[in-house]
């Protein structure tokens, strides 16, 4: 088992240096460290001095891959792509170009982003999986063919309509929670329980009716007819047999999602000015801050990379007929 | 036998779920009235308390008054730092009062061999000007660990080692601060820090061309720096007090002198604002300790200084949080003013002392949208005007006056109008062969867009009548801005009836012909014109913006390509001067006509000296007039040469003169003391608050509404029951198949 | 000429998909095993339903996407401006432009202005709509007015479908079966495929169609928006955005997922181990932010090439081609696991293994047994993805990394929508509109992609 882990984290480096050199060539081929400072300093009063100061501060006066004025290993490490792009390895985020330090912002930002990902997370799972189960139970009724219609309805409405329509309907015609904003501690639930919500109920339609087939495949199956022949209630047979069988193919589809909670989303979090990892990746996209943006992006990658291992060993805890190798 | 037992069981079931049902709808209907508003953002302990609740919408670049330059910034740091002098609060036009110096000092001229030459000396024959200003005694800074001393004197916090920082993650988790009076040699080390290397002082340059040896000075640091650096990025601190500035020198403990070259009158407005606030050596030397910018420890991020407030909570991705500082020096609210100030209650905390609020609460608050809705619930006390929300808001009386809406009226909120000291254009590149030039031809086609681009409508449609169209480029409240007929662009419009009329567009049609372009196709090719507006404008919510200027060129039949680009590569074409048209703002950093008629300066030209001339115009007549303009002193001579210096540009158009904005601002009734000022930034020291009457608004404009969620539940439930009731049914069946096939074994 | 054809990119590659999928159709019906799934999705009347609203859609998306350049009136010159059929035919929606907002069915302007009177007082009043119903005299007529017009529309709108309802029993009767019989077998729904249902649908579409005639020329049926643009002609034209983001994306990223998806699990080896880390890293990059840092790119070759782009239209144009490339580079990928997994286990089948044994070259192999087996997977992942596609426009809109802001897409609608609906009294309708027209294709689209893809597999799953 560790053995494969290890062997797995092994595989995944080759992966990031591609998203790496990838990120790197988008960001400094594409724009060049002249652009980055004029944005950033300011419309009056810029002067090409100003500039060159700024691109020095910052590092990005080196040249991109090969510093040919530099003497041996220099030649490779005194260069922007070493030291922007091969500091991250190391989890070195380094300084955004407005100054602050990016692994710090990273991490106080990180819990407002779990705040409001966490908790949508698990309660769509489990609210997901109860509407499933109750459609897969009546399956067949006016109940079951209803709510798959209330399923593709509800997944064929943008996410933004729900956003927009739930902060409008709760926040400023009915009172019941702040329009928008964060607190620590006890005061952030208010904040919290209106995307939660909104995210839970975004999610119902597509997962919904995704889960009810796993389930009415499970109810298909031999075992369960036996189960039933056997004399056993339909709710036992649905919570004992097949809910255990079909949280397979749930779960498994979810663990990869669960590193990449720590991102947040980027809608809720810009709409609810929530100071979390998702709007500060869209403030950097509008601000165009480059050592913010390659920094998430690679965070992003390392994340979904955890996920996808994370994947392969619960299948094995889930059924224990697949083995690793 | 079994049957029955299902039946009554069936039955109670039933029985039990109805009555949840009725419960849940009687819930409903009668809803439970929550002592307190349920959508208060702010912890309910600090309700009552005498707090200002404000906003930023972006996290401040910068908060050191050597590199601030926005208005987002100086909203923090003109209540921290305080330069020698302010503008008065209440006076019109803006008047520079003494705030820690003792007076507004008169400059000494000298001459080329440093003799005194008499005030009324012509500018050429100054060869510098000398300030010497003396500053209040007994003022002292904020309460700050950069000042704590241990009981010999030694600081506390000067030699931090990796240890000592380790629990450390913002400056108030130091234990133990200190304070010190504010002396004269701490405004001569912020002027010397205007050079520091590795601080990029967005003045610096133009510093340089005036206090005297600044230039040599930022060469001189930067060598300096290099040297004590020696590679490292981290800790360097450069003691400023060892290299000597001629330009700024300290005369006693209370004095100082600024000696600038030949006459510069706006000096003192620069004076006014935070680039020249003190700045404690010790407070620099503390930042600049090893690993403190790991931690975000820096000045840019923590302003330290002797303003009547002080940051005390830093978190730019949530909240700011500025308060009383304990040390704050006597300070009186003004008591005269204009006279119209004495009648709206302005006047009624005359000769208090500031500041009266004890807290200021900055949220972050990116969306507009957000924003307004929190004011207009109680928890923000001040907003600007939504275009969105206009009509909601504001509405115009019969005479052609604001006022606020009914609605508003009703809740106690008041309007508050001023036109900023700012313009915003539209430019032509005067460098473009097409739109450029100096030629009779281009200068009508420029003058027939002028008349085409109707500026009134835009500032009907985008903003709400928030705005006035700009008849040149000086707005009111400058000095040179004419009022009334003398004061139209007579290249676009007409005195009618007592007021300013554009040109009809017929007029502009037949300017476009002249010009060599009838019904918008170039006489000699015959192909139709097109023109280029660049715009860094690429988000949706310009498009309406974009596709109204298209409709303006449309009236000529000239078709408007629209290029957005994203801003740094707009800016890019700016510098370059490749693009055709584009618009372009100006907000004015005192109020001098001079700090406008630059603008248009040829020496100042974007393309090739990179200055502020955006359209690259450059008429020698102009700039030879502004050349004797510029340093002289408000007077009727001043006046004479102004009004040529816009005439010529009225009949050059190489700007569409575009708009001078005006400001709403609205404020709740708990607010008092709020007077529009366009220059000062330091005005929240007047404002005084009656927290008592917010708290009972708040409650009563906010009381929550529950019924509909118990609706829903009600809906829910009720949807359900048929589910359950088939459930049982089936159950029912099954159980009665299993049973008949025991009967049949 | 009186006009000149211009061909956009994605005008060019919408007609390629056409003719691509007019083929396949031809191909289908000529192959038992092919024509048999499909038959199965035409039995089902709600996936019929959802195919002629789709239809609808479609052909209003390709009238949007005929472009061409007027010449301009005795000259010897072409208009600058690129208009499409769509346009040419909605010119009276196109050209009637308010001053800025309207509500639906409005005849005052929403928003109060100043007027100057001839005595030269002002007062701030709602001014008259320019075009939404002028013709009325007096605007207190404007009930009766509707109530007449949507009189007349229903008339018209029934007697059309009456005739086509009529024309379509004459010719599907069985022969010598009498036309009243042959009508209420139809009314029974007693037929091989549910010809009720669709008939039905298409009576809805034109009575929707009816109406919006005859109001859209006296009225805005939907409003206007902030610079006076008809919204329903607007929405229209966002039409043929969501339709192209949806189906040139899979059409784009196809070949590569195709090629490459076969390639890793046929060859296997290195081959499969270069593909797998290609599509493993593209993959593991957060999509949003791939997107976001192509389009940032995007907009400054744009910015260095103006010569490029001569009018709005082919600007617009080539930013929507560059986002459907780079939505197909983020959305390729689980497509091509897909097929390297399939391709994989069709390997091992006897018949290619056979034909390998046989010395048939690789290519051939391919071609000739590989691709047609791993059809169905392609087929059922344009179907399922065309949904996802459309509602991500509205979201990468609002991120402000989608389609150009000057181009009509309800991602646009929405976002600017946001700032309307703080507006008191609220500007609804095109929030609205952009939630009718964006509900009814991915409705659509998803209840047709159910039917495929139970038709086609129904154990396969996302």
């Amino acid at each position: 088992m560790i053995a494969y882990i290890v062997r797995r984290l092994l595989y995944a480096v080759p992966i990031l240096i591609g998203v790496n050199l990838l990120t790197f060539a988008l960001f400094f081929f594409v724009n060049s460290p002249d652009d980055m400072a004029r944005i950033h300093l300011g419309m009056k009063r810029v002067t090409p001095e100003a500039i060159a100061k700024w691109k020095e501060d910052r590092g990005y006066d080196k040249p991109l891959l090969y510093n040919s004025r530099a003497a041996g290993a220099d030649k490779f490490t005194d260069t922007i792509f070493f030291r922007h792009s091969v500091r991250l390895f190391v989890f070195d985020f380094g300084r955004s170009d407005q100054g602050r330090n990016i692994g710090r912002d990273i991490m106080s930002r990180m819990w407002p982003s779990l705040a409001i990902a966490l908790p949508t997370f698990l309660v769509g799972i489990l609210v997901n999986i109860t509407f499933a189960m109750l459609l897969a139970f009546f399956r067949g009724s006016y109940l079951d063919t209803w709510g798959v219609v209330v399923a593709v309805i509800m997944m064929s409405i943008s996410t933004l309509f729900y956003v927009i329509g739930g902060q409008y309907l709760v926040s400023k015609l009915l009172h019941l929670v702040p329009i928008s904003g964060y607190d620590t501690g006890v005061e952030a639930i208010k904040f919290i329980i209106l995307p939660v919500i909104i995210g839970v109920i975004g999610g119902i339609g597509s997962s919904t009716r995704l889960y009810r087939t796993f389930f009415l495949e499970e109810i298909n199956k031999d075992y369960v007819r036996t189960a039933r022949a056997k004399g056993l209630s339909e709710l036992r047979v649905l919570f004992h047999h097949v809910l255990k069988n079909a949280m397979i193919p749930i779960l498994t589809g979810v663990v990869v999602i669960i590193p990449l909670l720590f991102i947040g989303s980027l809608i809720m979090e810009s709409f609810f000015g929530i100071p979390g990892l998702g709007s500060y990746t869209i403030d950097a996209i509008n601000s165009q801050d480059f050592a913010i943006v390659r920094a998430m992006v690679f965070l992003g990658s390392v994340l979904y990379i955890i996920g996808l291992i994370l994947t392969d060993i619960s299948y094995t805890v889930v059924d224990p007929r697949v083995r690793l190798n | 036998m079994k049957y029955d037992i299902r039946t009554t069981e069936l039955r109670k079931m039933i029985r039990s779920y109805l009555f949840y049902v009725v419960l849940l709808s009687a819930l409903a209907i009668f809803p439970v009235h929550a002592p307190a508003a349920w959508n208060n953002p702010y912890p309910a302990s600090e309700e009552g308390k005498n707090i200002l609740y404000a906003s930023f919408r972006e996290r401040p670049k910068h908060l050191d008054p050597a590199r601030s330059y926005s208005s987002n910034e100086y909203e923090f740091i003109a209540q921290i730092y305080e330069p020698p002098f302010q503008y008065h609060y209440l006076k019109r036009p803006y008047t520079l009062v003494p705030l820690t110096a003792v007076s507004i000092p008169t400059p000494v001229y000298l001459d080329q061999n440093g003799r005194k030459l008499s005030p009324k000396a012509s500018a050429t024959d100054i060869a510098y000007s000398i300030y010497e200003i003396r500053i209040r005694p007994g003022i002292y800074y904020q309460p700050h660990p950069a000042f704590a001393k241990d009981a010999e004197g030694r600081y506390l916090y000067h030699a931090l080692s990796e240890r000592d920082l380790s629990k450390i993650y913002t400056v108030a988790d130091f234990p133990r601060t200190g304070t010190r009076e504010l002396v004269a040699a701490d405004y001569v080390y912020q002027i010397k820090r205007l050079a520091h290397p590795k601080l990029h002082s967005p003045i610096l340059s133009l510093m340089a061309d005036y206090i005297v040896g600044l230039k040599a000075y930022a060469e001189t640091l930067d060598r300096a720096y290099k040297k004590l650096a020696d590679g490292r990025e981290d800790g360097v601190y450069l003691d400023l007090t060892r290299y000597p500035l001629a330009g700024a020198e300290v005369v006693d403990r209370y004095t100082y002198r600024v000696k600038i070259y030949g006459k510069y009158p706006q000096l003192l407005y620069w004076m006014a604002m935070p680039f020249f606030a003190p700045m404690a050596p010790e407070v620099d030397r503390f930042f600049s300790q090893p690993g403190m910018a790991r931690k975000n420890l820096t000045l840019h991020w923590y302003p330290v200084g002797t303003g009547p407030y002080m940051l005390t909570m830093n978190d730019p991705n949530r909240r700011m949080v500025l308060e009383r500082n304990p040390n704050y020096h006597e300070e009186h609210y003004p008591s005269e003013g204009e006279a119209e100030d004495r009648r709206r209650g302005l006047l009624a905390d005359a000769g208090k002392r500031l500041p009266f609020i004890d807290k200021v609460i900055f949220s972050l608050e990116k969306e507009s949208i957000p924003y307004w809705n929190k004011f207009l619930q109680g928890y923000y006390d001040r907003s600007g005007v939504l275009s969105e929300s206009f009509d909601q808001a504001v509405r115009f009386s019969g005479s052609g006056d604001t006022e606020v809406t009914e609605a508003m009226k009703k809740k106690g909120i008041t309007l508050l109008t001023s036109v900023a000291a700012s313009t915003y254009y539209m430019g032509f590149n005067m460098l473009d062969p097409v739109v450029g030039g100096y030629s009779e031809r281009a200068r009508k086609l420029r003058q027939a867009i002028s008349i085409a681009v109707d500026y009134e409508e835009q500032i009907s449609i985008f903003r709400n009548g928030r705005g006035i169209a700009a008849q040149g480029p000086l707005p009111p409240g400058i000095f040179g801005h004419r009022e009334g007929r003398a004061g139209i662009n007579p290249y676009v419009y007409d005195w009618v009836n007592g007021k300013p009329k554009r040109k009809p567009i017929s007029y502009a049609r037949k300017l476009l012909a002249e010009a060599g372009y009838p019904d918008g196709r170039d006489a000699r090719t015959g192909k139709p014109l097109l023109l280029y507006f660049e715009t860094p404008a690429t988000g949706p919510e310009e498009k309406a913006q974009l596709d109204w200027m298209a409709k303006q060129f449309k009236k000529l039949n000239i078709q408007l390509v629209v290029r957005a680009t994203d801003y740094n590569r707009f800016q890019e074409k700016m510098r370059k001067g490749n693009a055709q048209i584009f618009v372009w703002g100006w907000n004015a950093d005192y109020p001098d006509p001079e700090n406008f008629l630059f603008l248009l300066h040829g020496p100042n030209k974007k393309v090739g000296n990179n200055g502020e001339n955006a359209a690259n115009y450059d008429n020698p007549e102009y700039n030879r007039l502004f050349e004797r303009m510029k340093n002289m002193d408000n007077g009727p001579e001043r006046l004479a040469i102004i009004d040529q210096m816009v005439d010529i540009l009225r009949r050059d158009a190489p700007w569409v003169w575009g708009i001078h904005p005006k400001n709403f601002t609205l404020q709740h009734a708990w607010v008092y003391n709020a007077k529009p000022h366009v220059m000062a930034n330091n005005t929240l020291k007047y404002l005084r608050l009656d927290p008592e009457l917010r708290s009972q608004k708040r409650t009563a404009w906010n009381r929550p509404v529950v019924w509909p969620i118990g609706l829903l539940a009600v809906v829910l439930v009720a949807s359900a029951f048929p589910a359950v009731l088939a459930y049982i049914r089936r159950e029912r069946r099954v159980q009665r198949r299993g049973s008949d096939r025991e009967d049949g074994r | 000429m009186p006009f000149q054809p211009v061909f956009l990119v994605t005008d060019v590659l919408i007609y390629v998909l056409l003719t691509a999928a007019i083929a396949f159709g031809v191909y289908a019906s000529r192959r038992e095993h092919l024509r048999a799934p499909w038959r199965q999705v035409a039995r089902r009347p709600l996936a019929m339903a959802a195919m002629v609203i789709l239809s609808a859609y479609v052909f209003i998306g390709l009238l949007d996407s005929v472009h061409f350049r007027e010449r301009l009136p005795d000259q010897d010159q072409y208009s600058s401006e690129v208009l499409s059929l769509l346009d040419k035919i909605a010119t009276p929606l196109r050209t009637r432009v308010e001053k800025t907002y309207s509500a639906p069915f409005a005849v005052h302007g929403f928003t109060k202005e100043t007027v100057e009177h001839p005595d030269g007082s002002i007062t701030r009043e709602y001014p008259r709509l320019l075009y939404g119903g002028a013709h009325l005299e007096d605007p207190r007529d404007r009930t009766a007015d509707i109530v007449k017009r949507g009189a007349v529309a229903t008339l018209e709108g029934g007697i059309v479908w009456v005739f086509l309802v009529g024309a379509f029993v004459l010719l599907w009767r069985r022969p010598g079966e009498q036309f009243m019989h042959a009508l209420r077998r139809l009314a029974r729904g007693d037929s091989d495929l549910p010809w009720r249902t669709i008939l039905v649908t298409i009576g809805a579409l034109i009575l929707v169609g009816s109406y919006s005639v005859n109001m859209a020329l006296h009225y805005h049926i939907l409003g206007t928006d902030q610079v006076g643009q008809d919204v329903f002609y607007k929405s229209l034209k966002s039409i043929r955005t969501g339709l192209v983001i949806g189906t040139l994306t899979t059409l784009v990223m196809l070949p590569f997922a195709l090629v490459l998806g076969v390639m890793a699990g046929y060859f296997r080896g290195w081959v499969d181990d270069v593909i797998q880390y290609t599509y493993t890293t593209l993959s593991s990059i957060p999509g949003v932010l791939l997107i976001a840092a192509a389009i940032l790119s995007l907009q400054v070759y744009m910015a260095n090439h103006p010569e490029s782009f001569e009018t709005v239209v082919a600007r617009a144009d080539t930013r929507l081609l560059f986002l459907t490339i780079i939505l197909g580079v983020t959305s390729w990928t689980s497509l091509c696991r897909l097929l390297r997994g399939e391709t994989l286990k069709l390997r091992e089948v006897d018949y290619i293994q056979a034909a390998r044994a046989l010395g048939v070259g690789n290519v051939r192999i391919m071609m000739r047994h590989l691709f047609p087996n791993v059809m169905h997977i392609v087929l059922i992942t344009v179907v399922l993805d065309f949904s996802g596609l459309v509602l991500a426009e509205a979201v990468l809109s609002y991120v402000g990394i989608g389609v150009d802001p000057s181009m009509d897409s309800w991602g646009n609608m929405i976002n600017s929508a946001r700032l309307e609906m703080a507006r008191e009294p609220m500007v609804w309708w095109s929030l609205a509109a952009a939630f009718v027209f964006m509900f009814g294709l991915v409705l659509a689209a998803n209840l047709f992609s159910d039917a495929v893809r139970d038709a086609f597999d129904p154990r396969l799953r996302k």
